[in-house]
């Protein structure tokens, strides 16, 4: 924890959430009774899994949901937000997860949307454009109001996101898991900055799953499970364990043990690939690594450095050029790319909803995704259903999947679940190669330490594992030898020893091996 | 041919391209607005026959044209309100509501149109808005032929498309328009009632679709036949996509429409041409197509959520 954090002295209460029902058609109990009160000009995070009623609980507040039954008291007021303008004009202001953003309007376009009667003529948003200039410039978050949102990365997106709350004027400023689609580097940034805006007297409420976000930068933390609070404690008065048990219910395996790597032979190797990305430019250049049997080799670096490409190069789903790629002493040709699958790789892809899974399918439709007209889930044509529900019951318990009923469709399963069913249906095939990119982005703790233990009981039985993660935590926990890339280049190896941290933060920003050892 | 005959020919045909795009470019600007908000009415064939027939009905009971407008963009807006609440409110698929549309159209003009005036003894016709000769302007040669002599409902469009832009691109309805068609959640999450916006879209859309059919029968034809819209309704959906979903877009495809429309009709009257009109009626779509499909260049996406129901 840090020492400068400032003190919060005035203990006075701005928002007061008491005993918080709702749910959903089909009987999910989202919040069962949510006791919340946040202090003035404090950053309150809230922390829990996912599906334990963070995002709902704000989105009442917000006036996206009716609550079923509770009181909200804010600003010493009842308040009842019917729609989020109600909320708007109370200065309440919500940073959502999945941006809320229409990407071919330009940034202007967005801030001013819904400010204005229908009538009002929008001839000239020069005075508009000026006062988000002047308030980018305060606030320091740089961007440019006439572009369009489409255009934005990702990070700029969310600096819009954060400005458009600010120019409605907020005094209260919720935001639904910001980190999750920032890189390290961005991460830092928005933590400062929020602690900032905290400093200014802004009150934040900060959604998260992340224990080192709470340590680092709370005044004070509710955890959630299940749609209850837990508890509300001071963040100088707790540590992470402590944390991790309150949010999963018992107690969370943070560390992970493997077996020693025993020396084999290789099992995969690529020698001088190159992939163009979408716009022709060279994202991954002269490429080379080898991955042993009963090995994790890990991927690191900053998020848009070329781990996209290579990993659907690889999948085969990517034009590429190679001098070689081989795998299990097979010589890949680029015409072999497409079913690598079939020669004993399988491949844990970085966006489950859009690469992974078939999302209005059933789970059990997504389990055979691959081998659905293998015997034996196929017959002269026709599906054999029972054979089908039989194995994929089987894999719901082997790998802990929570889900009713086979049939239901995945969409419905909360993101860890989701994952756990890629996963499931990925190592299942008993892959001696296995390609994983982002194992463990969006879900949440219980899954992590799950899909986590998972990836090593594969390398332990033998598989050759490539691992490719923005999550420094992550690689370092599960590689026995590390790749940093950077720029569509390895920049260097170095082993998983946490005192090498520092380095590869170094060649994930550039820096050349020579340099940083 | 001849100099004078064949400049005489583009004359005419020009001249005609105008008037031929005017129906369809009303109902494509009104398409315009539902399809940027997120709703494809595809009934807009049978939203324009009922506009049709509305007008022509009230213009030949009571002899005016401008009434007989009006109670054609009453009932558009009516088909409208109708077609938002089964797909809005009750959230059923557009497509099957527009195509029901069409159907419903269709019978219900046929019927009535029979049951009211197929037996009359009284001539039918109407007098008709007349051609408006701009002073001055219309004697210049050629140029007076091709643009300065028509209906008021074909000067109207030049008002209507830089008005619908304006609107589209320059007010904050507008822009709420163009933004619950992108991502409604983002509109309303800003204060922005989606369904509302959606609602007045359709009706806008039907408004001016009802305005295309009335023309038809008050400007164009001089009389309500059975399916007198002759798939021009279809013909607008198309000039939505290929005017990539803006006013102006929408106002050059359908003038491209048009013009192929014109000359067609001309070879058909022409005695020594032995092309099966089938073949020539086909010509516009097909031309279109072709020229529109190879300028395409930039692409250009449908607004994100069309067809799709909000929450």
């Amino acid at each position: 924890m840090e020492d400068s954090m400032p003190k919060n002295n005035d203990p006075q209460t701005i928002l007061r959430m008491e005993e918080i029902h709702k749910s959903f058609p089909g009987g999910v109990f989202a919040n069962r009774g949510v006791n919340l009160e946040v202090r003035q000009g404090e950053i309150h995070c809230l922390l829990g899994e996912n599906g334990a009623g963070k995002t709902v609980l704000m989105s009442v507040l917000y006036g996206l949901y009716k609550p079923d039954a509770g009181s909200i008291y804010y600003k010493n007021e009842k308040f009842d937000a019917r729609n989020p303008k109600d909320a708007i004009q109370n200065r309440i202001g919500m940073v959502h997860q999945h941006f809320m953003l229409v990407e071919t309007l330009s940034v202007a376009e967005n801030i001013i949307l819904g400010q204005y009667k229908p009538w009002k003529v929008l001839n000239n948003l020069d005075p508009v454009i000026k006062k988000i200039q002047q308030m980018s410039k305060d606030y320091g978050l740089n961007v440019d109001p006439t572009s369009l949102v489409q255009d934005l990365s990702v990070g700029e997106q969310q600096r819009v996101e954060i400005l458009k709350a600010l120019y409605h004027g907020a005094d209260l400023l919720i935001l639904d898991e910001p980190t999750a689609v920032l890189t390290p580097q961005e991460s830092e940034h928005l933590l400062d900055f929020l602690r900032q805006l905290a400093d200014k007297g802004l009150t934040i409420v900060f959604i998260t799953h992340k224990l080192e976000e709470v340590m680092q930068i709370s005044d004070r933390v509710t955890i959630l499970r299940d749609g209850k609070t837990i508890a509300t404690v001071n963040t100088k008065e707790t540590n992470p364990p402590e944390l991790a048990k309150m949010m999963v219910g018992r107690d969370v395996l943070m560390d992970l043990s493997k077996k020693e790597k025993q020396p084999g032979k290789i099992i995969f190797s690529v020698k001088n690939l190159n992939v163009k990305d979408e716009r022709g430019l060279p994202a991954v250049k002269n490429f080379s690594f080898e991955v042993y049997e009963r090995e994790v080799v890990g991927i690191a670096g900053v998020s848009g450095n070329g781990q996209s490409e290579l990993a659907l190069a690889l999948a085969g789903l990517m034009n590429s050029e190679f001098d070689s790629i081989i795998l299990n002493e097979i010589s890949i040709t680029k015409r072999d790319l497409t079913r690598l699958n079939q020669l004993g790789m399988a491949h844990i892809p970085e966006d489950r909803q859009k690469m992974g899974l078939i999302l209005p399918f059933s789970v059990s439709e997504n389990f055979i995704a691959e081998t659905f007209n293998d015997r034996p889930f196929s017959k002269y044509g026709f599906l054999q259903f029972k054979t089908i529900k039989n194995y994929s019951q089987s894999l719901v318990k082997k790998f802990s999947i929570r889900v009713g009923d086979v049939d239901e469709e995945i969409a419905h399963l909360s993101g860890g679940n989701q994952q756990k069913v890629v996963v499931a249906r990925e190592l299942d095939r008993r892959p001696k190669f296995l390609l994983v990119n982002q194992p463990t982005r969006g879900i949440d703790i219980g899954a992590t330490e799950f899909v986590r233990q998972q990836i090593i009981a594969e390398r332990d039985g033998g598989a050759a594992i490539l691992l490719i993660s923005t999550d420094l935590e992550e690689i370092f926990a599960l590689s026995d030898r590390i790749l940093v890339m950077f720029e569509g280049q390895v920049m260097g190896e170095v082993s998983p020893n946490p005192d090498m941290i520092e380095q590869v933060g170094l060649l994930m920003a550039g820096k050349t091996i020579e340099s940083v050892l | 041919m001849e100099l004078i005959p064949s400049i005489l020919f583009l004359q005419g045909i020009l001249a005609a391209t105008w008037r031929m795009a005017t129906p369809i470019l009303y109902a494509a600007v009104g398409e315009v607005f539902s399809e940027k908000a997120g709703v494809i009415n595809i009934g807009l064939e049978g939203v324009m026959l009922i506009g049709a027939f509305s007008a022509y009905s009230v213009a030949f009971e009571s002899g005016s044209l401008w009434l007989g407008l009006l109670v054609g963009i009453l009932a558009g807006i009516l088909s409208g309100l109708i077609f938002a609440f089964f797909t809005i409110t009750i959230k059923a698929n557009q497509i099957v509501v527009g195509a029901a549309f069409n159907m419903i159209g269709m019978g219900i003009t046929g019927f009535l149109y029979r049951s009211m005036y197929a037996v009359s003894a009284v001539p039918l016709g109407l007098k008709t808005f007349q051609s408006v000769e701009i002073p001055f302007l219309s004697s210049i040669p050629f140029f007076g032929e091709v643009l300065f002599k028509h209906n008021i409902m074909v000067y109207g469009t030049l008002l209507l498309v830089p008005l619908a832009t304006f609107v589209l691109y320059k007010t904050a309805f507008g822009l709420s328009i163009r933004a619950v068609g992108e991502h409604p959640k983002a509109a309303d999450t800003v204060g922005v009632n989606v369904v509302r916006m959606r609602y007045v879209s359709v009706m806008i859309g039907t408004a001016l679709a009802a305005v295309g059919g009335a023309f038809l029968v008050l400007a164009y034809a001089d009389q309500f036949v059975e399916g007198v819209v002759s798939g021009r309704g279809f013909i607008a959906l198309a000039v939505v996509v290929f005017g990539r979903w803006k006013p102006w877009g929408a106002f050059w495809s359908s003038l491209l429409f048009g013009i192929f429309y014109a000359l067609q009709l001309r070879i058909q009257t022409m005695p020594d041409v032995n092309i099966p009109y089938q073949f020539l009626q086909a010509l516009p779509y097909l031309a279109t197509l072709v020229v529109l499909v190879g300028f395409n260049k930039r692409r250009v996406q449908a607004p994100k959520t069309l067809g799709v129901p909000y929450k």
